[in-house]
């Protein structure tokens, strides 16, 4: 568990900066490309890291297969070719020590007798080249074979020093007898008195090479023995012939078999090698890389390769991918935000609403008493005749109740507003509601001195819809109106019955102001469009379509710049919505 | 002289008393009630040609007042007042009965017009 935490610490650590606290401080654009990072990241990250695994322990597999299939036989050639190597040297060790265990020190030293064992030894083993006795002192006692070397001294020479010490001594190989390579073999044997002798034969390393020849390469490949200083004591294909010196470096010792892997000026090769027990013949195997070796380069660039496209497949995929997400997610942060505006809107009218409702309902009853009180007032004066500056009291009361209308105007109006809030289906006269909504905007056409002309149909069946709704439509169409016009402008408002479905009565708002650009026109039920920074949210008339298409009807828009706009509603005789 | 008998109901005494004086003066017969329960006892007590009745009231509702007016005497017209600019209370007590209905503050010519239209029903029933 520990363990898990750490390595979940250390993949932390290779994170991209954000990856590990987002999302609580990424705000804003910047968390957009953060996004990016981190998913590419962890795209990546699952699914390249176990390709990369994969890879590795294919990699490896195939290598231990290699290794089974040529490290092994060649090791297993080595060591059965040392192994008859090793017999074939013990074997003539092992003769030439019967020889001097059965026979005394007389009988070897006697040149007739030597003659005769030498005969028989041909007889039996035709490689040996000579026989002969030399006795403590070191001097040849006898000798057999095609040298004149009896009464030769050996006491300074080393091989006599060392197989003093060692009682066996196996020669390197020369060129002796007509120029053949040879090596020598010599045992020396103790006697009763403290004295010794030793027993020296030269064999003919042909058996060797025949032992070694006998192994099948492929053409490439080499088998040899050489000395401890690297000479060549076989025979070599192509390293050079017997007493040559290989451009090799000694391996260092071993009586196992070793391969290993070396370069020379040939190219890259397999080198195996054991050391021979009883001799200082090393056994040398080389063998080019050949086809298998070749395979593995292959399978080795192929692997790569395919690790490289998988990769940048990998990477392509995940940008792509992760680009098209990130783009996705934030359209839908933007709709949520713009939804968010227009819930934030909603809200604040509603309980603006509310607001004005309790503020008017509040008002009402005491304007009802001002009103009733001051039209007693009223009343007490004009029924009394005698009262003095009647004129000037009534001029005052007068006053009084035109400001009580004022206010009940203006808590109608309140009161209307508030309504709009809640759904209600009603039955309305179009006409009347009209001529409403224009009293919103009467002291603004006043001031501004725009004329509105009504072109009503009087025989306007009445239609069932949200009041206030529908109030909230037109004022948002009047309302732009009278934002398009110039003071002194003009301002149309019909209705008629639709004469193509009898069912929808068409309302037309037309202004003479300066028109709207048919790019802008394109675009103005779209919500937060607005032709002015100064005017609004720019929700008006995508609210105003909302509400329109809601119940079913429709509102068209036609332009000319410098000419005018006009406004075309048509609404269902009922609102389907309800 | 008097021509028919008012009956005023509204929880404003203020209200109550102005405009019942003002009607007075105008030479008609005014009783005045402060809730729906006073009103109704009047009801009892005497006989009204009409009653100008507020919608929101404390106690006992306008409408409710209406709905009980109307099953005690069918022949009274009553006329709502609401305080609310909502013509909701309105259409709601026309449905339940009652011959009109005014929005407050109100204009006394157009009530005066109101009550004697309303009278002119019950006389000729």
């Amino acid at each position: 568990m520990m363990k898990m935490k750490g390595i979940w610490q250390k993949f932390k650590g290779l994170m991209p900066e954000g990856l590990k606290d987002f999302p609580h401080y990424a705000e804003g654009p910047e968390r957009y490309s953060l996004l990016r990072k981190n998913f590419v990241f962890i795209v990546c990250a699952t699914a390249i890291i176990p390709l990369l695994l994969m890879a590795a322990i294919n990699y490896y597999q195939y290598q231990s297969a290699l290794k089974e299939e040529i490290v092994k036989p060649l090791s297993r050639l080595i060591t059965s070719t040392k192994h008859s190597l090793e017999l074939f040297l013990s074997e003539r060790e092992s003769t030439l020590r019967l020889l001097i265990r059965e026979r005394t020190f007389e009988e070897l030293s006697n040149q007739g007798r030597v003659n005769f064992i030498f005969q028989s030894l041909r007889a039996e083993f035709p490689e040996f080249v000579d026989l002969g006795l030399i006795d403590s002192a070191g001097l040849q006692r006898s000798y057999s074979g095609p040298y004149e070397l009896k009464g030769k001294n050996y006491r300074d020479q080393d091989w006599f020093q060392e197989v003093q010490l060692r009682g066996v001594y196996v020669s390197n190989v020369f060129l002796g007898y007509r120029k053949f390579p040879h090596f020598v073999i010599a045992i020396k044997r103790d006697t009763v008195e403290g004295d010794f002798y030793v027993l020296r034969a030269t064999i003919d390393t042909e058996k060797f090479n025949q032992l070694i020849s006998t192994i099948s390469l492929r053409p490439g490949s080499d088998i040899f023995l050489i000395d401890r200083e690297g000479v060549l004591q076989t025979p070599s294909r192509s390293h050079g012939n017997v007493l040559d010196k290989v451009s090799l470096s000694v391996p260092p010792m071993s009586q196992e078999a070793v391969i290993t892997r070396t370069k020379d000026e040939h190219g890259e090769h397999l080198l195996g090698y054991a050391y021979l027990r009883g001799a200082n013949f090393i056994l040398v195997l080389i063998k080019e890389p050949g086809e298998i070796m070749a395979g593995w380069f292959t399978l080795k660039s192929e692997l790569l390769l395919v690790l490289v496209v998988s990769v940048a497949v990998i990477l392509i995929v995940s940008l792509r991918a992760t680009g098209l997400l990130v783009d996705r997610i934030r359209e839908a942060d933007q709709k949520r935000e713009s939804c968010y505006i227009e819930v934030e809107h909603t809200a604040k009218l509603a309980s603006l609403g509310r607001l004005a409702a309790g503020v008017a309902h509040e008002i009402n009853n005491p304007l009802a008493i001002i009103n009733e009180k001051a039209g007693l007032l009223k009343d007490l004066v004009e029924f009394s005749e005698e009262y003095h500056d009647q004129e000037k009291l009534l001029s005052q009361v007068d006053s009084i109740l035109r400001s009580v209308n004022r206010c009940r105007e203006i808590t109608h109006r309140l009161l209307g507003f508030a309504k709009r809030m809640d759904l209600k289906v009603e039955t309305i006269h179009l006409n009347e509601l009209l001529q409403e909504v224009l009293g919103f905007l009467e002291k603004e056409a006043f001031h501004r001195n725009i004329k509105v002309n009504f072109n009503l149909a009087p025989d306007l069946s009445p239609i069932a819809h949200d009041r206030g709704q529908l109030q909230q439509v037109f004022l948002n169409i009047i309302n732009n109106a009278f934002e398009a016009v110039q003071d002194g402008g003009n301002i149309t408002i019909a209705t008629k019955a639709n004469e193509t479905d009898p069912n929808t009565v068409e309302v037309t708002i037309a202004d003479d102001g300066r028109g709207i650009q048919p790019d802008d026109l394109k675009h103005i039920f779209d919500p937060f469009y607005s032709r002015g920074k100064e005017q609004g949210t720019g929700l008006g008339l995508s609210i105003s379509y909302g509400i329109v298409a809601k119940c079913g009807g429709d509102i068209r828009a036609e332009s000319k710049v410098g000419k005018g706009s006009t406004f075309t509603v048509v609404l269902p005789q009922k609102c389907q919505m309800a | 002289m008097a021509e028919y008998r008012v009956l005023l109901v509204d929880d404003e005494e203020e209200f109550v008393s102005a405009l019942s004086e003002r009607l007075m003066l105008r030479g008609i017969e005014v009783d005045s009630a402060l809730n729906g329960e006073e009103a109704l006892a009047r009801l009892v007590e005497k006989e009204f040609e009409v009653v100008i009745l507020d919608v929101m009231m404390p106690g006992l509702g306008g409408l409710e007042v209406l709905r009980q007016i109307k099953s005690t005497h069918p022949d009274t017209q009553v006329i709502l007042l609401t305080g609310h600019g909502s013509t909701r209370e309105g259409i709601e007590g026309m449905r339940l009965g009652a011959f009109d209905y005014l929005i407050k503050p109100v204009d006394i010519e157009e009530m005066l017009e109101k009550m004697k239209e309303a009278a002119k029903t019950v006389r000729t029933s």
